[in-house]
């Protein structure tokens, strides 16, 4: 039996509801988000931003390893965690520190993997933030396996699923979509398309007519969005997050957006995409177009600016006051198993025995 | 007294641990209303229904990523890899995630799940369905390796597996899959991390696990008819591994042979090999040998023969351990 598949289609363009100049452009649609939410996700706008390029600062003095940056893509960051309820969870990938932020994790925390002190920072459990995943698409399916028993215990957990435009390429993006379709799992898919896979451009990666369109061979509902539109960000993951929720199953969103900054302190973008090209997305950005919009309301005013603004500094100076933690050699060799294995504990002692020589000489 | 296959045991196992902890979930290719193509899952979807034991479609990076997704939220999947080779398009999700997800995370997010794989040859199995991949898994720091010889170890290690908060990666000897042997259920089994002695002996010692034990015992047994008293180990589970009692059982014997089905190089055979030269040197009179599959991808079955470790082959490497000397 085959369904009349054009219920899983997306919109024949990007769903934007705030334009470029900060004016509603879909003002009468009944999702279109309350001033009090709009100005809930501008706040985080502000620290995200601030957050984007104090880390990326720490990298340039030698204090974090390696900082990806999410400028550009703060609105989905933001909207990706905001439509969130507490017993929800949220699956980032190494790009998304804003929305781990944004989720309420501890900021100095979150840039854990980055100092390189540890792997993870936080207590992924106790804030249902799974660990920042680096390989492609694996953490979809571990997003529909959290759904998936959430299901079976008839909770009410939706589980947002992020990657990027590179890894829908990969087979796990294809394996995540399918069994969440044939499981009816409660996770929503926001595929942050931000148009580079590090240097490879989208006309490189896929020949689909959009990635919103690869939902509908798997059965999952698709859409897509501005994805430097923070309300109309709001507006399409909310509606998502409500069927998830609601046992409809999966659903996919392609978020339309641009990396602004490099792939990361160590990539040269200038080899592969034109300084007039980056130049073209600066009047998109999400946060002065949000800010327009609320102004142009009478929502947002000096006063609320300066606020959002001191908060944001005082996030970047909680991130600048963290120095490097001293290491612990016992923690090299813990949590490999529940108890160590013989072997183990001979290790471990080998490097204790190093090190009081070292005190000793 | 009763008769049970080692397929048999590991079925009661799965069915023992799934009514006794209703958070022990099984699914995979064909494990629902089939049972398994080995019939390990046979009749688990009829008595726990659909919701515990589940078809689900056929990508094995998806059944063991979902698995972790499950585990991760108060479950206690048991997933079934139909064949060994067929496990590795979900070899990221393993070596990236499953390994390593409570160190990264420092204990915060346990995995306790069981990866159900049969291995091994001897069943005459056309290509990609006789592998033993299992130093590809022993090799990955955070990844438990059980591998049974009998169906009492079978049993006890299963249940064992599903009891614990580490992940396990459990490699089912698949040509013993059909062996009887008579055993009383109830009979504890010694906890993994420790190898057992399968017949004693005075004059070198045999180690092996999985599908090598059974073919170490022959060995043993034509040995003695010769006059050579040879012991036989069985690892039983070569992560955690058991260091003391191969040490133990050489320094008696002072001599040593490996025995398992993987291509020798780069194996779990040669780390044996590696440990028991260097805890035992003095204890030894010849160098430890190793009796492995050959360094060629495994062969069609009319040539399974000649690959697999065998009985004669097992006896001339012991021949080879210097006897002379003595």
């Amino acid at each position: 039996m085959t369904r009349d598949p054009d219920h899983l289609l997306p919109s024949r363009s990007p769903v934007q509801l705030i334009d470029e100049q900060g004016v509603a452009v879909s003002g009468d649609r009944p999702d279109f988000p309350s001033p009090a939410a709009l100005l809930d996700a501008y706040a985080a706008l502000v620290v995200g931003r601030r957050f984007n390029e104090q880390a990326y600062a720490l990298v340039r003095q030698g204090r974090l390893a390696v900082y990806p940056s999410s400028h550009g893509q703060e609105a989905c960051q933001v909207a990706a965690a905001q439509v969130l309820a507490p017993d929800d969870w949220l699956f980032p990938t190494y790009r998304d520190a804003v929305a781990i932020v944004t989720r309420g994790v501890d900021p100095v925390d979150t840039l854990t993997l980055f100092r390189g002190d540890w792997h993870t920072g936080y207590d992924a459990r106790a804030h249902r933030v799974a660990p920042q995943t680096t390989p492609l698409a694996t953490q979809l399916l571990h997003a529909v396996g959290v759904g998936h028993a959430a299901r079976l215990r008839g909770e009410p957990t939706v589980v947002m699923a992020l990657c990027g435009d590179g890894a829908t390429s990969e087979g796990d993006f294809a394996e995540a979509l399918n069994f969440a379709a044939v499981f009816r799992a409660p996770v929503v898919f926001l595929v942050q398309n931000n148009q580079y896979a590090i240097s490879v451009p989208l006309s490189k990666q896929s020949a689909a007519p959009s990635l919103a369109h690869k939902g509908v061979g798997h059965g999952v509902v698709s859409e897509r969005v501005d994805g430097n539109d923070v309300a109309a960000l709001l507006a399409v993951l909310t509606g998502a997050v409500a069927r998830a929720r609601a046992g409809e199953g999966p659903q996919l969103i392609e978020a339309h957006t641009y990396r602004v900054a490099a792939h990361t302190n160590a990539d040269d973008p200038g080899r592969y995409r034109v300084a007039a090209e980056v130049d073209e997305w600066i009047p998109r950005d999400p946060l002065t177009r949000t800010a327009a919009y609320l102004r142009g309301t009478g929502v947002l005013d000096d006063a609320r600016q300066a606020g959002f603004d001191a908060e944001a500094e005082r996030v970047a100076a909680a991130l600048r006051a963290e120095t490097t933690p001293t290491t612990d050699p016992g923690q090299l060799f813990a949590q490999v198993f529940a108890s160590p294995t013989p072997q183990l504990r001979e290790q471990a002692a080998l490097v204790r025995d190093e090190l009081s020589r070292e005190v000793d000489a | 007294m009763e008769k049970i296959t080692l397929a048999g045991a590991l079925n009661r196992a799965l069915r023992d641990a799934m009514r006794a902890d209703e958070s022990v979930v099984v699914f995979g290719e064909d494990v629902g209303p089939l049972g398994g193509v080995f019939r390990v899952t046979d009749g688990l979807t009829a008595e726990f229904g659909e919701s515990r034991c589940f078809d689900t479609p056929l990508a094995e990076s998806g059944i063991v990523g979902m698995a972790i997704g499950m585990a991760m939220n108060g479950f206690r999947p048991v997933v079934e890899m139909q064949f060994d080779a067929f496990a590795f398009p979900a070899f990221e999700q393993i070596v990236s995630h499953v390994a390593k997800m409570r160190n990264r995370t420092l204990g915060a997010v346990t995995l306790p799940l069981v990866i159900r794989i049969p291995y091994g040859g001897g069943i005459g199995g056309v290509e990609h369905h006789c592998d033993s991949s299992e130093a590809y898994y022993a090799h990955t720091p955070g990844l438990q390796v059980f591998t049974p010889s009998t169906a009492a170890d079978a049993y006890g290690l299963l249940r064992s597996a599903l009891t614990g908060t580490d992940p396990v990666v459990f490699l089912e000897p698949k040509k013993l899959y059909w062996t009887k042997e008579e055993r009383d259920p109830s009979v504890a089994v010694p906890p993994p991390g420790r190898a057992v002695v399968r017949r004693p002996g005075t004059d070198a010692t045999l180690i092996a696990y999985g599908p090598a034990v059974p073919v170490a015992l022959d060995a043993a047994s034509v040995a003695a008819s010769e006059g050579r008293s040879l012991e036989v180990v069985d690892l039983r589970t070569i992560v955690p591994f058991d260091d003391e009692t191969v040490c133990a059982s050489v320094a008696r014997t002072g001599r040593a042979v490996v025995v398992a089905e993987a291509p020798g190089f780069a194996s779990v055979a040669s780390e044996i090999a590696a440990r028991v030269s260097e805890r035992c040197f003095s204890s030894l009179s010849a160098p430890v040998r190793r009796v492995t599959g050959f360094d060629v991808p495994f062969p069609p079955p009319a040539y399974e023969s000649l690959y697999l470790p065998g009985v004669d082959r097992i006896l001339d490497a012991v021949d080879d351990l210097q006897w002379e000397l003595v």
